[in-house]
């Protein structure tokens, strides 16, 4: 029997100190900024004021003279275009004769020390010739010209999908009742408290390293090799353990490729460490959207068709965006049954800080969306939302609309647990005024199915290597970012091979050390890198087990590791230690080391785009949250929520739970005060688009005293692609907590808040409006007219097909 | 550039800087001293990550002259354990998942190590308050809590 189908486990399941956790609570954890090497210098970045204009000169002569500075580097040092994927190559690393928000790159200085570097920023003369902006998705619609990108669908226009799985429209006409509502989820940031951080130092033969707090080393090296024209072979980089990353830090960033630059130039080390400012125009955070859903159902509560429409503001660069345009639209089908689906997405241009990928990458919008949608339908239905849920609920080991392969599903138990916990039943609806409780369902990737360039190669690798002391040490490309992506290693290592996971030496997220691992983002690392840690260990496991045998005088099929011991089965106390079986293998084999590889399954979707949604596997998470609303003022406060998550197997409880708690902080946050947002400067300061409040304390995020009691449960159906049935954990359990706040505020007052995040000043609103006798509701009004080109069609695979896209006037020869 | 020398004390060992006088308390434990379990988080006094014990009282080490501190007592999170041996409070963020990125792990150690020190046994509502200065968001502070309980009580049943 695989490993990977084991259920009895030793180490799995069990409240642990993680791996690295005594690094971590005496300051010994080496972050980014903590690196110091001889003869450092620091860069700092001069960034532009303007949101978009043109540099007509630059004079960097004062700069140069200035005491201290060794150099100074300007758009001419950087020739070839970056990107982190590959269609969208749009950026500089410092400016290339345009700006497109405030805060892009222009121009770096190294000096001996920081403050010197920042006095010489100041003395470099840019002449910009500003340019008209472009604040919002509208706007830009609406201005073809000028245009932020030559490159693009048309105008502003970055991106443009669409897909139809089946006849959406014969669907709802055919429906008892079809809802259609319109949504807006304002951008946010992920706030990580650790400020972005590199230092990149030639080595004796002039290769480069680079120390950054990036989740991405596999891809970072790959762009960053390419921006500075060098072999990759001469490239290695190191990530730090992240102080934080929630999404934001895997775009290569402009700072890496100059700081890389400079050091190659001087022949010395040079660190660049962003203050908080910085890092909110580094952003690449949730893209604010603006949403239309139409729904149908039945009289009885199930879903005939949806049809979602997506407009993303993309701000100023491409980024990840090409991929968050698809994320907000292809997992909506995963949760409910839906027999037919179609979205049309759009992504625009604007002069902002580039939008990207944060916890849950373009799903938390949508999500809010139609969760909200669905609270609405339960009401008009007179149906219980927590029973219309219940009720339409995917099956297991089942196909999508859209072609995703779904394996296991836990949510009617997450579902039912929550409903339990909250005393549901006997309390919503029925709560004092003022008082109210929401409930959401939510369900997230374990996994991105296709790495960010097209290869066949493995997503994970994992490299043991055994010394004769019996010590184990793993090497692989992951990269921990708080999560616990070492502990995991650790402990699906450990449990292979029967040892303590403490006595696993780990060596993670150094492409001059680790196999490729694409890094922490798409909840993948547990399920990828786990796969493929169970592989090698497997590997090691059968050589010690053989060398084991012979010496036992037994097969080797009934060889046991448990407990640091290697012994007979039927007989434990015939048997050895790990090290001692370690030696005879040795003897036996020679050197010992393995590698394990995982490449996820082929998606069955084989349309153009069925490449943005498939997984490994599919998390899901039910949460209630009770509200309560002060109708005086408007104020929301969350005394408590409850959530289940389906993790198909728990490796450490103690993290796990810590990853559902913070999802639900983040959520919180999102849900009621967190937004990234930008204003007009008056005509005669320049008209320029401003970031609102680029600082730590106006940004508003939850403190200890904001944050309510959560209780969390752990629901468990193993999943078979997963190692040992363990889903995400990371990412999923967020996506429900903003549509169960939103929910909970309608049931405590009566008012639909239909825009994220629900400020007092919303709420207020929709309460007046109640006491006018209008429309309780806060939100957008329309939706714009968005040129989306004429969808591919795809019939569900009820329908017939076989994943591919049919010509429409095929289709009904299909159905 | 001026530098000026002054003899700071940290975790009990005064030592002999030279180094700009505008250099916070925070720049000069990390940069003169290589003291780099305190933390960047903002420098503009908003986030706690910077958080030392001066005299025993929490303080924003990024908001502080070094200048400023001389002859006062300064403990940072190196000065927490006791040889091999953790601070109970260490050890139970590190059992407890009161750190996950452990960024702002030190900032409220010493914040959660001044408060213990006053009050041995505070309730929820104090911890909510004392550590409402520092900002952590990974965790959702529920863990931070549990962690800070379980470390005043292993230090009463010790005392």
């Amino acid at each position: 029997m695989s490993e990977k189908a084991k259920t009895r486990f030793e180490v799995l399941g069990k409240a642990r100190r993680r791996v690295d956790g005594r690094a971590k609570v005496t300051g010994l954890t080496k972050f980014a900024d903590d690196i110091v090497l001889p003869r450092m210098l620091h860069m700092k970045l001069l960034r532009s004021p303007h949101p978009h204009a043109e540099i007509e000169a630059i004079d960097v002569s004062r700069a140069t003279q200035h005491p201290g500075v060794h150099l100074v580097l300007t758009g001419k040092d950087f020739p070839i275009a970056f990107g982190i994927l590959p269609v969208s190559q749009d950026e500089y690393p410092l400016a290339n004769g345009k700006v497109r928000y405030v805060g892009d790159p222009v121009a770096a200085v190294v000096a001996s020390d920081e403050q010197t570097a920042w006095e010489a920023c100041e003395l470099i003369d840019v002449k910009y010739r500003p340019l008209a902006t472009i604040s919002n998705s509208e706007e830009a619609l609406a201005t073809p010209e000028p245009r932020i990108h030559e490159h693009g669908e048309r105008g502003n226009i970055h991106r443009l999908q669409a897909f139809e799985f089946g006849d959406v429209n014969a669907a709802l006409e055919k429906s008892d009742h079809v809802f259609e509502d319109v949504f807006f989820y304002e951008g946010n940031t992920h706030l990580p408290i650790e400020q972005h951080a590199a230092v990149a130092a030639p080595d004796g033969e002039g290769k480069l390293t680079l120390w950054s707090s990036t989740q991405v080393p596999h891809y970072i090296h790959r762009a960053l090799a390419r921006a500075l024209r060098m072999n990759a072979a001469h490239v290695r980089v190191i990530a730090c353990p992240n102080g934080g990353g929630f999404g934001g830090k895997c775009d290569l960033h402009n700072h890496e490729i100059v700081v890389s630059r400079a050091a190659l130039r001087l022949a010395r080390p040079v660190k660049i460490c962003l203050n908080r400012e910085e890092v909110f125009y580094m952003h690449r955070g949730r893209h604010p959207v603006l949403m239309k859903m139409r729904t149908g159902v039945t009289k009885d509560g199930k879903l005939t068709g949806m049809h979602v429409q997506t407009l993303l503001d993309g701000g100023g660069y491409g980024g990840y965006g090409a991929a968050s345009t698809l994320y907000t639209g292809v997992l909506q089908t995963v949760t409910y049954e839906l027999p037919r689906y179609k979205f049309d997405a759009c992504r625009t241009f604007t002069n902002k800080p580039p939008c990207g990928p944060k916890r849950g990458h373009g799903t938390p919008q949508p999500r809010f969306g139609q969760e909200v949608q669905l609270d609405k339908i339960a009401e008009f239905l007179k149906k219980d939302p927590a029973e219309l849920r219940l009720g339409m609920v995917a099956k297991p080991d089942s196909l999508t609309a859209n072609w995703l392969r779904i394996g296991s599903i836990g949510l009617e138990e997450c579902i039912r647990r929550v409903v339990a916990l909250s005393g549901w039943k006997s309390r919503f609806r029925r709560l004092p005024e003022g008082r109210g409780l929401g409930i959401a369902c939510g369900a997230y990737l374990c996994g991105a199915g296709l790495p960010i360039y097209w290869n066949k190669m493995p997503q994970s690798g994992v490299q043991l290597l055994l010394d004769r002391s019996g010590q184990v040490t793993a090497f692989c490309g992951a990269t921990e970012i708080g999560q616990g992506s070492d502990d995991v290693l650790a402990a699906i290592i450990a449990e292979v091979l029967g040892i303590d996971p403490y006595d696993v030496r780990l060596v993670t997220g150094d492409t001059a050390l680790t196999p490729v691992d694409l890094g922490s983002y798409s909840s993948r690392v547990t399920v990828m890198m786990g796969n493929a840690a169970i592989q090698a260990a497997e590997r090691l496991k059968a050589q010690i087990a053989e060398a084991a045998a012979e010496q036992l005088m037994i097969i080797p099929q009934r060889v046991a590791f448990s407990q640091g011991r290697v012994f007979f089965a039927d007989d434990p106390a015939k048997g050895m230690t790990f090290a001692e079986a370690v030696v005879f293998a040795e003897t036996k084999f020679g050197t010992l080391g393995a590698v394990g590889s995982y490449v996820p399954p082929r998606a069955p979707g084989r349309y153009k785009g069925a490449g943005v949604g498939p997984s490994p596997a599919y998390s899901y998470t039910a949460c209630v949250v009770e509200a309560e609303v002060d109708k005086a003022t408007g104020w929301v406060s969350v005394s408590k929520v409850w959530i289940a998550h389906d993790i198909g197997r728990t490796v450490n409880p103690v993290l796990a739970r810590g990853q559902v708690e913070g999802s639900v902080y983040m959520a919180l946050g999102e849900a009621l005060m967190e937004e990234q947002v930008f204003r007009r400067l008056p005509a005669k300061l320049s008209g320029a688009l401003v970031h609102k409040f680029p600082s730590l304390l106006e940004y508003k995020s939850l403190t200890s005293l904001d944050m309510p009691e959560v209780v969390t449960e752990l629901v468990e159906y193993p999943d078979p692609n997963c190692p040992f049935g363990a889903k995400e954990v990371g990412q999923g359990p967020l996506l429900p907590v903003m549509p169960a706040v939103a929910n909970a505020i309608y049931d405590a007052v009566g008012v639909r808040i239909d825009e994220l995040p629900i400020t007092p000043d919303k709420v207020l609103k929709a309460l007046e409006l109640k006491a006018a006798g209008k429309t309780p509701r806060v939100g957008p009004e329309a939706f714009p007219p968005v040129p989306y080109p004429k969808p591919m069609f795809v019939p569900p695979p009820w329908e017939g097909g076989d994943g591919n896209e049919v010509k429409r006037h095929d289709a009904a020869a299909v159905v | 550039m001026n530098r000026v020398r002054m003899t700071l004390r940290v975790n009990g060992e005064s030592q002999e800087i030279l180094f700009p006088p505008y250099k916070t308390l925070l720049e000069v434990l990390r940069e003169e001293l290589n003291l780099t379990g305190t933390k960047h988080g903002c420098e503009l006094g908003e986030c706690g990550a910077c958080a030392v014990l001066v005299d025993g009282e929490p303080l924003l080490s990024c908001l502080e002259l070094a200048l400023e501190c001389e002859g006062r007592a300064v403990e940072t999170v190196e000065g927490l354990q006791q040889g091999a041996q953790l601070h109970p409070l260490q050890a139970a963020f590190a059992d407890l998942g009161g750190a996950q990125c452990g960024y702002c792990t030190p900032g409220i150690l010493m914040t959660a190590k001044a408060l213990l020190e006053k009050e041995p046994n505070p309730s929820r509502e104090r911890i909510r308050e004392a550590i409402s200065g520092n900002l952590c968001r990974c965790t959702g502070y529920q863990q931070i809590y549990e962690s800070i309980e379980e470390a005043a009580k292993r230090m009463r049943e010790a005392a």
